[in-house]
């Protein structure tokens, strides 16, 4: 039965959610308004930039005029739809071992992994430096995709167990006694009823694969920076180039941004995935 | 026969594509973020066209593009085929062997036409090191129209502190939206240190003594510190403690500030009718002085410079002699306008008439930046050179962090002496960690 919650308090409860909605989204849309302004209009007061200044596209011009949008855009699709797919590849047998075959060393395995998020990544940068050097990964978009893969995998495989863990290992059994091999079992019975939190997780994954700027700024040089690359060539302590950032940034973030807004139900549904039994 | 001479003529054209391709270079310029560079980069294409090279560029802000590139050239990674670095990279990087010695750009290359102190800056051991694009001193912005209602005159010597602060107490006039100073509150070896280091240096003070010990408690940078946070405190903009070098360029072009010391390069932009609202009311003097007019005006320089680790440095080469040459200062005066010329590097420049006419400022600008003496810019000895920094790997962290307790005092977190008291004592650490004094 439905709780009863009185019309006063549900008001409330909306528009505090609003308010606090619209905080967090402020900064994007500010990001926005500046992208649409003059340079000398980017500077003024916050009121008179609102109200009191007009409107053009020309920093948009400038920056694709100055900076090649699309080549960085390619990059970041490459990169973040690489480093996630590679990261499935393992993470998903991964979790599966470890959600239906576990080990007494499973759950330190887990937290072991988990440790490796806490080291701060400027302490290997210089051996990956090395590595990928001598390997000639540096500036390849392949290189950034396999170390963005690395970075992200402990939460792909954690994600993933938590949500294999969900579903009753006997269904599985079953399904092996009708004569499926391990491959079957996880493509055409765990892969359809886990595919929530797969798409949540895939999701996750590309969004911080995106958004992902000590790697990708520094193992590349020209050809495979990604949009983040592209946002801090716009940044500057010395020149004022406001209404130019923006624009970079709204370019950068845009594609996700959408990606993020398109599937959000899905985002949800597999974040919430076996919350309430 | 005709069929034989056709197939010679392909064969020899076949063969002249195939030279100049494997001729051709690619090269990678790392670079920062400002009017001058984006300039270079939109004329760039002329050395491309006239070489056949062809350039990639990767522009990064500055202090990205300091960590990238340390990471690369310590690494021996070779991901760049040119840098630009900053006066304070130059000697360091070069005396380590990690840049490649600028000496032989060719016979047509102007050296004698660069100003000496810019040669001295980007030197290590008498060897140059970079080239430079251009320089910068810093000298007073201010107000025409406020001082001239002020009844104040503009100074035809160099004022002190002292004289300078009773100037803005009589043009300070919040009420109409006019602060009397804005000078750098952001913290970081480059933004407010940048203003404090000559401050301290008019003041008598400097960053070590001959044996390496930090000053930094001495009651030199007391004096200098004190004056420094009561002045912004009484006629600063509120929020000064978070203004760095733009934000005071931008409220300086919108008419908030009746005076800024700052960067002699924001002239350009200052003096621009398309981005400053004050462009025909503002006048400029030199930097104040204190106890000694020596080091009150910083020194400057972004440079171009090759890695040791480049592959390309016969192309890097020849690209550095066209970008930093007399020539390319016309182009962009041609091209530009001659406001937007890279200032402060060559002589030439400063004869000629088409930029004196078009920037009232040039004279100033080439006075301070020619008073600006790296090697000799404190009042007592020093075992170091650089005006508003010491050229020594240490100095960028021990900088960043007396920028960051000097950035608290003005904010009202802790007290002068508490912020002073504390930079000392991290100044020691990191002195005694890095071998200079037991």
């Amino acid at each position: 039965m439905a709780r009863l919650v009185s019309i006063p308090r549900k008001s409330f409860n909306t528009t505090l959610a609003g308010f606090l909605g619209f905080l967090m989204f402020f900064p994007v849309l500010w990001i926005v308004i500046l992208s649409f302004k003059t340079e000398g209009d980017a500077i003024k007061a916050p009121l008179e930039i609102l109200f009191a200044t007009g409107w053009t596209v020309e920093s948009y011009g400038a920056v694709q005029a100055r900076s090649d949008y699309f080549k960085h855009f390619t990059n970041s699709v490459f990169i973040a739809f690489g480093s996630t797919f590679l990261g499935l590849l393992i993470a998903v047998p991964a979790a599966w071992a470890m959600a239906f075959v576990p080990t007494k060393r499973t759950k330190h395995i887990l937290m072991w992994m988990l440790s490796t998020k806490m080291l701060p990544p400027v302490g290997v940068l210089v051996p990956i430096y090395l590595i990928f050097r001598d390997t000639g990964l540096l500036d390849s978009r392949f290189g950034l995709a396999l170390i963005l893969m690395m970075v992200n995998l402990p939460i792909i495989i954690w994600m993933l167990y938590t949500y294999f863990r969900e579903i009753p290992g006997e269904i599985l059994e079953a399904a092996r006694m009708d004569g499926a091999n391990l491959n079957a079992e996880i493509i055409f019975v765990l892969a359809p009823m886990a595919l929530p939190g797969m798409a949540s997780t895939v999701l996750l994954n590309i969004i911080l694969a995106w958004n992902e700027a000590f790697w990708t700024l520094n193992l590349t040089a020209a050809k495979a920076a990604p949009l983040t690359a592209f946002i801090a060539s716009y940044s500057s302590p010395e020149g004022l180039f406001y209404a130019k950032l923006s624009a970079a940034s709204v370019m950068a973030i845009a594609p996700i941004l959408a990606l993020g807004w398109l599937s959000q139900k899905q985002l949800v549904r597999g974040l919430t995935f076996g919350a309430v039994k | 026969m005709m069929r034989c001479l056709r197939m010679q003529l392909a064969a020899v054209t076949l063969a002249g594509v195939t030279v100049s391709t494997a001729m051709a270079a690619e090269i990678t310029i790392a670079t920062v973020n400002n009017s001058d560079m984006i300039i270079m980069q939109e004329l760039s294409s002329q050395w491309e066209d006239a070489t056949g090279n062809s350039i990639n560029w990767v522009v990064l802000e500055e202090n990205v593009l300091r960590q990238r590139v340390t990471t690369d050239i310590a690494t021996d990674g070779g991901s760049f085929d040119i840098i630009t670095i900053g006066a304070y990279e130059a000697p360091i990087w070069g005396a380590q062997d990690w840049l490649v010695p600028l000496e032989d750009l060719g016979d047509a290359y102007n050296y004698a036409d660069i100003f000496e102190p810019v040669r001295n800056g980007l030197s290590a051991n008498g060897t140059l090191y970079a080239v430079p694009f251009y320089a910068e001193s810093s000298f007073t912005f201010y107000r025409t129209d406020i001082f001239e209602a002020a009844g104040i005159a503009e100074p035809q010597e160099q004022i002190t502190y002292d004289q300078f602060a009773e100037i803005i107490a009589a043009v300070h006039d919040p009420n109409n939206g006019v602060y009397g100073t804005c000078q750098r509150g952001k913290a970081g070896w480059g933004e407010n240190m940048a203003f404090v280091g000559p401050l301290v240096n008019a003041f008598g003070g400097q960053w070590f003594d001959m044996g390496w010990n930090p000053t930094i408690d001495s009651p030199e940078w007391k004096a200098a510190v004190t004056y420094y946070v009561d002045l912004m405190n009484a006629y600063g903009p509120p929020g000064a403690s978070s203004n760095g070098h733009n934000e005071n360029r931008a409220l300086f072009a919108d008419g908030k500030c009746a005076t800024w010391v700052d960067a002699t390069s924001a002239a350009g932009y200052i003096f621009n009718p398309d981005e400053s609202s004050v462009h025909d009311r503002t006048g400029f003097f030199q930097a104040p002085k204190q106890v000694t007019d020596k080091g009150t005006g910083w020194f400057w320089a972004w440079a171009l410079s090759i890695p040791a680790s480049s592959k390309q440095a016969d192309a890097a080469k020849d690209f550095l002699a066209w970008a930093t040459s007399q020539e390319y200062v016309e182009l962009v005066g041609n091209t530009k306008g001659w406001v937007a010329a890279p200032p402060g590097t060559r002589k030439s420049t400063y004869d000629n008439p088409e930029y004196l006419a078009a920037a009232p400022f040039a004279p100033t600008v080439l006075n301070s930046i020619l008073a600006a003496n790296p090697a000799d810019a404190t009042l007592n000895p020093v075992p170091y050179t650089g005006v508003q920094f010491v050229a020594i790997p240490e100095f960028q962290g021990i900088g960043n962090y007396v920028g960051q307790q000097i950035s608290a005092a003005l904010a009202g977190q802790q007290s002068v002496d508490q912020a002073l008291a504390n930079s000392q004592q991290f100044a020691v650490r990191e002195m005694t960690k890095a071998g200079y004094i037991k």
